[in-house]
């Protein structure tokens, strides 16, 4: 007979049939997104004036006709639809270029290497590093003023932020590229890329054509939800817009988020018509985009039945100028606000501090600890908390054998894709009225929305291509599941488990509408604080905000790659000593 | 021990002396309820937090009160003071009308008009506080008029702030000390003069500053805009069309704040900053952030200044700490602390006169910075203009200069 042996932890008895884990996907969309409809329709009525605490206690179209007539909302919707297609579109290209020129090569490894800590950086903090590097009085200037520019003031050009909308573009890139590129990386796991390249190439046809004539077609079903998520956060991104656009010249995002915080409080009613409008945008932005897809599609097609084996010319070249210069801007952008978390003074056109100090780091401590504090038990906490729904649902799906459907994965998706601003508005009053507002367990939750889907997405591989003969070797032994579950599944898991969490906590580290909605102002992160200072504050600050947002998810993908090989030698020095 | 209970009676009975001779005797025993059931009360202060010579004055606040009044002080940093506006009236509307989670706020003009139209504040409260008495309301009714909008005891003033231009003196020998004079320099050297973009407050003071110049009738300011407005107005426009394509970036572009406009003067970017804290180019001469030749000057007209308040809401759930803590902010020894340059430097609401000798003491002994005016240099203050000015300028504005 066999005996159900479970250890001390495992649930037992009757407590093992209420948690039925077939629950857990259920209940984790239920969680999950139950809130994010809540808030959309906490975002519709007021568009339609039904806001009882500020006398809006009937239907009128009349927060429409105001958010028509506030001056400029035309330009700044089209601005955030066009610097998002464009966005989306060089970040998409390129990546696609570079593999296809370059796949199998040492430069792609290199370029995992170089990309995969450039994921980790917050968004706000890659945005403040671009804007140092490329401003009037910015690095790059300093660098080649007076001598070859002939400058001992700065220039009086809108060099970035610019009116445009172009450094909001190559911010954006530069924070698109490596979660393209890696997650591109991952599909081209699923599809039979190697194989198709060989034949292809015993055809005749040269790295890249073959490539974007036989992996291509494959791949992109299998990343176009990753691309839908890009291009909805590039037209209705609030942060990066906020750095990088000049006040006159907002994004429709950022106008939202003024209105929002106006103190006259009849323009919360223009805000939800405008977080309506930013839905209508992604939607537009998307369709778009399909649009081109099928274009792409039909053209691509042409060209491949034609059946040229000819490589196209300076592609890979371009390609890897677009990698690099991406790279270089992003890198540079970190390094030279790294520097003035350690300067005194530093005036225009000096290249380097004339005078430097590790009295940021002290004096600020005051300003600096509290936002601290709270990105570091935030993200501890929505990772932590995602990381367990996101087990416990890989868990129930190999029990029941119910793999998710491409609808479901859509779901996932959904809260990268609708507009943050547009349920987040909703949210914030369903928090009030709950008196979670500004309190830590709606931040968590508010957290936990974008934090989940990233732990699923960086988890279910390696979960699901656990050899399962493992676990059904510990059964013939008599383990019960959740032996299984704890003694087997987990330990070989382990370094994938703690990397998914390292990358929901460096996604929690960035966010920053989600903080400073579900937050209220009173609870900060430094992430808010580096965007509070974008308009013009101390850049020593700004330096020290920064080194820290980038080093703690750098730590603890650190922690991730040492911690596993740590314990597994501690567990053979052990058995050795034995 | 005896001895500590015989000093405190001592100081008791001075203070009780020496203390201004307002209310009835049933009013101080009001207070000393007040005060009862204020100890052990935690008061959540909502002021915004962006400052770190604010955060620690407010901290030292926290020490001070909790020593003498047993009371806790949990400064809830804003970023936005609008934050508390929306949280109090979120409160309101799930129907919270008590025990709320806002017991004071830092306050003034736009948010003070919000929360006084929706009935969202407590009082009146000023006829309370006992330190209330030292501000002589006959000799300076602009305390009791928040951008012309009637305080009516709902806030009670904390501190006062003025418009104040900064430049370097290493650069600039004769800064200009009119807005006729500043557009002529403008002119004559165009990209080195700008101010943040409206609805910034600094902005719209800068283009209020304007107008008070180039106005017929001052009078106009104080009176709600109607339709007059556009003959009001109309010479603010033709300036402003006249100074923008001499801007810096030629007005496409505006900074974001007196902190952006610090930056660019350190930069050699422009060559005038604007800050609403006198003391401003002090501090940032102290903290490298301008170099020690940067000075103040300011119009020979005078400049806008106002007052700034704290504020109970209706739901208040700590009142009586509130009150306290406000009593507490209005003492010579809270407001001479706040006025060191070294802590803030922010300007006193009290009025000398109405000090006892030792309490003025405090204030004569305060240095000012190597680039702070004396009150007398400082010059005339102008009162803000009616708050309904502001929001249709600021409309006009970013209809003719918005993007």
């Amino acid at each position: 007979m066999a005996v159900d042996v479970a250890p001390p932890w495992a649930p037992a008895g009757w407590w093992r049939q209420m948690i039925n884990i077939r629950w857990a996907p259920p209940l984790t969309l239920l969680i999950f997104l139950g809130p994010v409809g809540a808030g959309l329709i906490g975002t519709l009525l007021p568009a339609f004036g039904y806001f009882p605490a500020l006398g809006g206690d009937h239907l009128t179209l009349a927060p429409w006709r105001a958010l028509a007539r506030y001056p400029g909302v035309e330009t700044a919707a089209l601005r955030s639809l066009v610097t998002g297609l464009t966005a989306a579109g060089l970040s998409v290209a390129l990546v696609l270029s570079f593999i296809a020129a370059f796949h199998g090569t040492v430069w792609f490894q290199r370029a995992r290497a170089i990309l995969a800590p450039l994921l980790s950086i917050p968004h706000a903090a890659m945005a403040m590093g671009l804007a140092f590097l490329l401003a009037p009085s910015g690095w790059i200037l300093r660098l080649l003023s007076p001598w070859a520019t002939g400058f001992d003031r700065p220039p009086d050009i809108a060099l970035a932020p610019d009116p445009y909308g172009w450094s909001l573009v190559l911010a954006l890139v530069i924070k698109e590229v490596p979660f393209l590129f890696l997650m591109t990386l991952g599909a081209l796991g699923q599809v039979q890329a190697e194989k198709s390249m060989r034949i292809a190439q015993s055809l005749g046809y040269s790295g890249m054509t073959g490539w974007l004539k036989t992996v291509l077609p494959q791949l992109y079903g299998q990343i176009c939800l990753p691309i839908y998520a890009v291009l909805a956060f590039s037209v209705s991104v609030v942060d990066v817009a906020l750095i990088l656009t000049v006040t006159p010249s907002p994004t429709l995002g950022v106008l939202i988020l003024r209105w929002a915080s106006d103190p006259d409080l009849s323009l919360q009613f223009v805000a939800a018509a405008g977080a309506c409008i930013q839905c209508l945008l992604v939607l537009i932005a998307i369709g778009l985009w399909v649009m081109g897809e099928r274009l792409v599609a039909r053209l691509g097609l042409a060209w491949i039945r034609r059946g040229s084996r000819l490589a196209p010319t300076g592609a890979g070249p371009l390609a890897m100028l677009g990698m690099v210069t991406a790279a270089g801007l992003g890198i540079s952008g970190l390094l030279g606000l790294a520097i003035w978390s350690l300067t005194q003074r530093w005036r225009f056109p000096d290249a380097l501090p004339s005078a430097w100090s590790l009295d940021n780091w002290g004096r600020n401590f005051d300003r600096v600890a509290e936002p601290l504090g709270t990105t570091l038990w935030l993200g501890l906490a929505a990772a932590g908390l995602a990381l367990i729904l996101v087990i416990l649902c890989l868990e129930a799906e190999q029990r029941t054998g119910h793999r998710p459907t491409s609808r479901a994965l859509w779901l996932l998706y959904l809260p990268l894709i609708v507009p943050q601003i547009a349920f987040l508005f909703g949210a914030q009053v369903l928090m009030v009225v709950a008196g979670l507002d500004g309190h830590w367990t709606g931040l968590v939750w508010a957290h936990l929305l974008f934090v989940l889907p990233y732990i699923f997405l960086s988890l279910s591989e390696p979960y699901r291509a656990l050899d399962p003969r493992y676990g059904r070797t510990a059964a013939c032994l008599g383990a019960s599941p959740w032996r299984v579950f704890l003694q087997v599944k987990m330990p070989m898991l382990l370094r994938p488990i703690l990397i998914a969490f390292a990358v929901g906590f460096a996604v929690s580290v960035g966010e920053y509408l989600p903080t400073v909605f579900a937050g209220a102002g009173r609870l900060t992160t430094l992430t808010t604080e580096t965007v509070a200072l974008s308009g013009g504050g101390d850049r020593r600050l700004i330096g020290t905000l920064v080194v820290l947002q980038g080093a703690l998810p750098l730590l603890l993908f650190a922690f991730a790659a040492a911690a596993p090989f740590l314990i597994h030698r501690a567990a053979f020095v052990r058995k050795k000593s034995l | 021990m005896h001895f500590t209970t015989i000093f405190k009676a001592a100081l008791l009975t001075i203070g009780l002396s020496t203390a201004p001779v307002i209310g009835s005797s049933a009013q101080a025993q009001d207070w000393s309820d007040i005060e009862q059931k204020a100890r052990g009360q935690t008061v959540y202060w909502n002021a915004w937090g962006g400052d770190g010579a604010v955060n620690s004055y407010i901290r030292w606040v926290g020490d001070r009160i909790s020593a003498d009044y047993g009371i806790t002080l949990e400064h809830v940093k804003l970023d936005d003071t609008a934050n508390a506006v929306r949280k109090v009236l979120a409160e309101k509307s799930a129907g919270r009308d008590d025990g709320g989670s806002v017991d004071l706020i830092w306050i003034n003009g736009e948010n003070f008009k919000a929360m006084k139209d929706q009935g969202l504040l407590y009082g009146p409260v000023t006829d309370k506080l006992p330190n209330y008495a030292l501000i002589d309301t006959q000799a300076n009714p602009a305390v009791e008029l928040d951008f012309t909008i009637p305080t009516d005891g709902l806030e009670s003033p904390w501190g006062q702030a003025k418009l104040v231009f900064i430049y370097d003196s290493a650069t600039l020998q004769e800064p200009p000390k009119s807005m006729m004079a500043l557009q002529a320099y403008a002119l004559a050297h165009p990209g080195r003069v700008t101010y943040p973009a409206p609805p910034q407050f600094l902005g719209s003071t800068f283009l209020k500053q304007a107008l008070y110049e180039l106005v017929q009738d001052r009078d106009a300011l104080l009176q709600p805009a109607g339709d007059n407005y556009a003959a009001v107005t109309a010479p603010l426009w033709a300036y402003l069309d006249t100074i923008r394509p001499a801007l810096w970036r030629e007005g496409r572009d505006y900074p974001d704040g007196d902190d952006a406009l610090i930056r660019l003067l350190d930069e050699g970017a422009v060559d005038f900053a604007l800050s609403f804290q006198p003391g401003r180019a002090s501090s940032a001469i102290a903290q490298g952030l301008l170099p020690d030749t940067a000075r103040t000057f300011v119009l020979d007209q005078g400049t806008i200044g106002n007052t700034h308040y704290v504020a109970i809401p209706y739901n208040a759930a700590h009142k009586e700490g509130a009150m306290v803590l406000a009593n507490f902010l209005l003492s010579p020894e809270a407001q001479a602390h706040k006025q060191d340059p070294d802590v803030w430097g922010d300007m006193t609401v009290l009025t000398m006169d109405k000090l006892t000798p030792d309490a003025r003491a405090l204030f004569d002994v305060l240095p000012l910075g190597i680039a702070t005016l004396s009150p007398a240099e400082l010059g005339t203050t102008l009162p803000e203009p009616h708050p309904s000015w502001m929001t249709r300028i600021e409309n006009t504005w970013l209809e003719r200069y918005g993007s």
